[in-house]
C-alpha cells in the first residue's frame, strides 16, 4: 500500500502525527487545570516521589559514573593532541553539569518511568479501574496524573544533581587513577571552572524532562487500547515519545540558555 | 427512579444504542439481558457519565443526569464492575473504604476501616482479608470485595455489571443471593446486566431485553417465560435457531 501510494501514506503519517501532538497538548492543558484545583492527593504524590525518584537512583548513578569516566578518557585523548590534557577536569565537570548529566538522567528516567507509568495506568484502564475511580467520585487526572507529573518534575532535578556528582567523580577516578592527573589539582580545576549557571541550567532541564516524561507516560496509559496488546503498544509509544521529547527539549533549552 | 429516554450512542459506524427507553422504579431490581456486544455495558456507562450518549435524556429522580453536580450525583451510585476493578495498589480494606477516605464523605481512618470490615463481613469475608492485596484473592473473593466496595457508602442506586461472569456455579449462586439480600435490605434501586439466566431469576423484579439497540421486551420476571416474544424466548432458552442471528 505504501509502495502504491507514497504521497497518501506520507500525508496520513503527517496528519496522524499532528493529531497526536494536538491530543497531547489538550492533555497537557487538562493536567495543568487539574493541578491548580483541589483536592491534591499527598499520599499519591509521596508514593510517586519514591517510585520515580528514589528507585531511579541506582540506574542514574551507574550510567553517570561510566559516562563521566568515558568522557574523561575521551577529553584526555583528544586534548593531548594539542597538549591540552590538563583541561580534563573542567570539561568533564561542565559537560556533565550542562549536558550529559541531565540528558543521561532524562533518558534513563524516560525508559524506566514513562514505561512503568504507561503500563500501570494502561492496565488500570483496561481492567476498568479508571472507570471505578470515576464512579467513586475521584478524578483520574487529579488522582493519577497530577501526582506523577509533579513528582517527576521535582525529583528528576535531584537525580540530575546526583548524576552530575557521580559523573564528575567517575571522571576524577579515571583522571587520577589511570591518566596520572594530580588529585588535588583535579578537584581545584573542577571547582574553579564550574559556574553556578552550568549546574542550575542542568537542573532546570531535569525539571522539564521530568515533567514531559511523566506527562507522556500518563497520556499513553490513559489512551491505551484494549487488552495486553493495547497496553504493550501504549508502553512502547510512551518510551519512544518520552525519549524523543527529552532530546528535543534538551536542544530547545540549550538554545534558550546558551545560544541566545 | 431511573428514566432513560431515547438514548442513542454510536462508536464510529457501530450504532450500538438506537433509542433505548426504559424506566426503573425506585427500590426495584431491574435486570437487563442481551447478547454480548449489544450495548448493555455502554448503557450503564451512559447513566454514570463514563460514556456520553449522542442523544437522549437520562433522569435520576426527575433530575437530568447531564446537568447534575458530578460528585453529589456519583455519590448516589455504587457499582460492581465485571472484573471487580479493584485497585491493585491498595489493600482490600482501602479498596472498600475508598469513597469513605476522600471527598465529601471523608471520615477518620479508623472509622473507615471499621466500616470496611463490617461491609466485608456482610459479603461473607473474614476480617483477615482486609489487609491482603487484591492480587492475593480468588476471583470469587474479588467479586465480593467489589460488592463490598459498591455498598460501602450506602448508595441509593447500585449497578452490577455481569456479577457472575467467570465464577463457578456455586459461587455464582452465592453472589446472586448476596446481591438479592443486599438490594432488599438496603432498599436500593438496582440495575444488573447479565446473560446468565440463573442470575436473572435470582436477582430480578423486572427484566428488560436489549437487542438491536432498543429494549426488545420488558416486564416482570414472572412474565418472562410466557412473553410470546420470539427474541426473548430464543435468548432465555439459549437456542441457536431463531430471529437473533447466532453469528454476529
Amino acid at each position: 500500500m505504501i509502495l502504491l501510494n507514497p504521497v497518501g501514506a506520507l500525508g496520513r503519517a503527517v496528519l496522524g502525527g499532528l493529531a497526536a501532538v494536538g491530543r497531547l497538548a489538550l492533555y497537557l492543558g487538562a493536567t495543568l487545570y487539574a493541578m491548580v484545583r483541589p483536592p491534591f492527593y499527598f499520599r499519591e504524590f509521596g508514593h510517586a516521589v519514591w517510585v520515580i525518584g528514589y528507585n531511579s537512583l541506582p540506574v542514574v548513578g551507574l550510567t553517570a559514573i561510566f559516562t563521566g569516566a568515558a568522557l574523561a578518557l575521551q577529553i584526555y585523548e583528544g586534548g593531548s593532541r594539542f597538549n591540552a590534557g590538563q583541561v580534563v577536569p573542567s570539561i568533564v565537570a561542565i559537560g556533565m553539569a550542562r549536558e550529559l548529566g541531565p540528558v543521561m538522567a532524562g533518558l534513563m528516567v524516560a525508559a524506566r518511568v514513562s514505561s512503568s507509568i504507561a503500563a500501570e495506568i494502561g492496565t488500570m484502564k483496561v481492567t476498568e479501574q479508571i472507570d471505578a475511580l470515576v464512579t467513586l467520585s475521584t478524578d483520574p487526572m487529579r488522582y493519577l496524573t497530577v501526582p506523577r507529573v509533579l513528582a517527576a518534575t521535582v525529583t528528576v532535578p535531584v537525580l540530575v544533581a546526583v548524576g552530575d556528582s557521580i559523573g564528575i567523580f567517575g571522571g576524577y577516578l579515571v583522571g587520577t587513577q589511570s591518566l596520572g592527573l594530580n588529585a588535588a589539582a583535579y578537584l581545584r580545576n573542577t571547582a574553579d571552572y564550574l559556574e553556578i549557571w552550568d549546574v542550575t541550567s542542568g537542573l532546570v532541564k531535569g525539571a522539564a524532562f521530568g515533567f514531559l516524561i511523566a506527562l507522556v507516560g500518563c497520556y499513553f496509559g490513559m489512551n491505551s487500547g484494549r487488552g495486553a496488546q493495547g497496553v504493550g503498544a501504549a508502553t512502547k509509544s510512551a518510551v519512544v515519545a518520552a525519549s524523543v521529547l527529552v532530546l528535543a527539549a534538551n536542544y530547545i533549552l540549550t538554545t534558550l540558555f546558551f545560544a541566545a | 427512579m431511573i428514566e432513560l429516554r431515547d438514548i442513542h450512542k454510536a462508536f464510529g459506524r457501530n450504532h450500538v444504542l438506537r433509542g433505548v427507553t426504559l424506566t426503573v422504579p425506585k427500590g426495584e431490581s431491574m435486570v437487563i439481558i442481551g447478547g454480548s456486544g449489544t450495548g448493555k455495558s455502554v448503557l450503564l456507562k451512559c447513566i454514570l457519565g463514563l460514556v456520553r450518549p449522542d442523544a437522549g435524556q437520562i433522569l435520576i429522580e426527575g433530575e437530568d443526569a447531564s446537568r447534575a453536580e458530578r460528585e453529589a450525583f456519583l455519590a448516589r451510585f455504587g457499582m460492581l464492575f465485571q472484573g471487580g476493578a479493584l485497585f491493585d495498589s491498595l489493600p482490600v480494606w482501602q479498596n472498600v473504604a475508598f469513597r469513605l477516605m476522600r471527598g465529601a464523605t471523608k471520615r477518620p481512618k479508623a472509622e473507615a476501616r471499621e466500616i470496611a470490615i463490617e461491609k466485608l463481613r456482610r459479603v461473607g469475608l473474614k476480617p483477615e482479608v482486609a489487609d491482603l492485596f487484591p492480587a492475593e484473592l480468588s476471583g470469587g473473593m474479588q467479586k465480593r470485595v467489589g460488592l463490598a466496595r459498591a455498598i460501602a457508602a450506602d448508595p441509593e442506586i447500585i449497578f452490577f455489571d455481569e456479577p457472575t461472569t467467570g465464577l463457578d456455579p456455586i459461587m455464582a449462586g452465592v453472589i446472586n443471593e448476596l446481591i438479592r439480600e443486599i438490594v432488599v435490605e438496603m432498599g436500593a434501586t438496582a440495575m444488573t446486566i447479565t446473560h446468565d439466566m440463573s442470575s436473572v431469576r435470582a436477582i430480578a423484579d423486572d427484566v428488560a431485553m436489549l437487542h438491536g439497540g432498543v429494549i426488545q421486551w420488558t416486564g416482570p420476571v414472572a412474565d418472562m417465560d410466557h412473553s410470546g416474544d420470539p427474541y426473548l424466548d430464543q435468548f432465555i432458552h439459549g437456542r441457536a435457531e431463531g430471529p437473533i442471528e447466532a453469528v454476529r
